[in-house]
């Protein structure tokens, strides 16, 4: 039986791991490859990076934000550092504006990209991409704010910027012109550990037929378990809780497997 | 040092499975076009993208005729994905397509109920095993890495020894003489899929 997946979702900014809060406050927790010991140790079923900095090379200037000395110099050096010792399946996004940039992340060991701005932009681009490399290696990133009067809408550009368009429309959207996997973050839940949106999960799940990773919001492991069961995601993805609870995802896997839940 | 060819059409990650037989100690050189297409003992044929697309790049490169060249040699090949599919007799994605010949089989869609189970086939899932080399050590079933729509039609061919649930049995390791395929990622699958190379590169 195929398994439910747990993905430590891994968030950058200026080359530091970040945690994030609502897509506005992130605060600096180290250097990313400091971590991808620990994640192979614990068998990770699969990673994903994605750069939020707002410029695609790093910083070493930065030194507001912790010793920058023994970070990696761009996404490119760490997309071939983490493939050299991780053996799954890792993915890696994050301010994608042409193909040659899919092409070289893939070159260096990723085996997906996720694409969010862009494929906004230009949806064209997303079958460009689906064609050349195969849906396989293209997720389709989306960012959901849940507005005051209940009402759901995608946002671009790191959260910044409304797009009027509803989550499931645009995933199916996206289905259609060949993602092959939809990564679902809740704006609204980032950061809040008070689970995922479930009725957003559900809605997108329901609108698309490829696998669905719901993100933003987890905060307990029983919020895993709901993503899959009541939200109907094929993944559970988290950021924060990964690195601020000690052993946090071997004793997720634990606790779900010990729930009579289908992870490995 | 065991050295292992990778063939190289030109369609993408070859990285991974590069990384992965260094990290066991072999030293893995690419096979690019005909000419170099050197002699070797073990030649690994990866994929990612479509069976048509696929054979039309190993058919135009030249390479085509070296992997089957290789394999009637009777020297251990190893498909991986895709790769395990261009082995076969026909492919039935996008249009009929006819691959190397090396397995009597037929690529197909996965036939599922689509309300129930979701295309591609994304993620773990534990295969079990019939018998076979690649999956000495492992036990009686492993968990792998799959990410595919596409997979041999029949799970009761003589040359089919491992096989994953989804929605119907599906067709996951196939051995037949030298000739050997993985419908999931060994590169991609930790320990197990380390070990499943190790095992194909002691194949002689």
């Amino acid at each position: 039986m195929l398994k439910h997946r747990l993905i430590p979702v891994l968030f950058l900014k200026d080359g530091f791991l970040v945690r994030s809060e609502s897509f506005t406050v992130h605060q600096n927790i180290g250097n990313p490859v400091a971590q991808v010991e620990r994640y192979n140790s614990w068998n990770v079923d699969e990673l994903i990076y994605i750069d939020i900095s707002e410029v695609n090379v790093y910083s070493a200037k930065r030194c507001d934000m912790g010793n920058a000395q023994d970070l990696p110099a761009n996404v490119s050096e760490l997309v071939s550092i983490v493939a050299r010792r991780c053996f799954m399946p890792l993915s890696f996004g994050g301010g994608i504006r042409t193909l040659e940039e899919i092409r070289a992340r893939l070159s260096l060991g990723a085996d997906k990209v996720t694409l969010n701005t862009l494929a906004v932009e230009d949806p064209e681009f997303i079958t460009a991409a689906a064609h050349r490399f195969g849906s396989q290696a293209i997720i389709v990133s989306i960012d959901v704010k849940r507005h005051d009067d209940d009402s759901l809408e995608v946002y671009s550009d790191r959260g910044t910027r409304a797009t009027g368009l509803s989550p499931d429309v645009w995933a199916q959207e996206a289905e259609r012109r060949g993602a092959g996997e939809i990564l679902l973050n809740s704006i609204t839940r980032d950061g809040k550990a008070a689970g995922y949106d479930l009725d957003l999960v559900r809605r997108v799940v329901t609108a698309t037929g490829i696998p669905v990773i719901a993100c933003g919001g987890a905060g307990s492991y029983s919020d895993f378990a709901e993503a899959v069961t009541r939200g109907g995601a094929s993944a559970a993805a988290a950021g924060n809780i990964f690195h601020f609870k000690e052993l946090a995802y071997p004793l997720a896997k634990k606790h779900l497997k010990s729930a009579g839940l289908n992870f490995r | 040092m065991k050295r292992v060819a990778i063939v190289d059409s030109g369609a993408g990650n070859l990285t991974s499975i590069f990384n992965a037989l260094k990290a066991i100690g072999a030293e893995p050189y690419f096979w690019s076009s005909a000419a170099q297409a050197i002699d070797c003992e073990h030649l690994v044929l990866p994929g990612v993208g479509s069976f048509p697309d696929g054979m039309d790049r190993l058919t135009s490169s030249g390479l085509a005729s070296a992997v089957v060249a290789h394999a009637r040699a009777g020297k251990p090949i190893l498909g991986i994905c895709l790769g395990m599919q261009l082995l076969a007799d026909h492919g039935d994605e996008f249009k009929p397509t006819q691959g190397l010949g090396l397995i009597p089989g037929r690529v197909t869609k996965l036939k599922v109920e689509s309300s129930l189970f979701r295309l591609p086939h994304i993620g773990w899932n534990d295969v079990t095993f019939r018998s076979g080399t690649l999956t000495k050590g492992l036990g009686a079933s492993a968990d792998f890495y799959f990410v595919h729509s596409y997979v041999y039609e029949d799970p009761t061919a003589p040359y089919v020894v491992g096989c994953c649930e989804y929605g119907a049995e599906v067709v996951s390791i196939i051995e037949s003489g030298n000739v050997f395929g993985t419908q999931f990622h060994p590169e991609k699958s930790q320990a197990a899929g380390l070990t499943i190379l190790r095992n194909f590169l002691s194949v002689c």
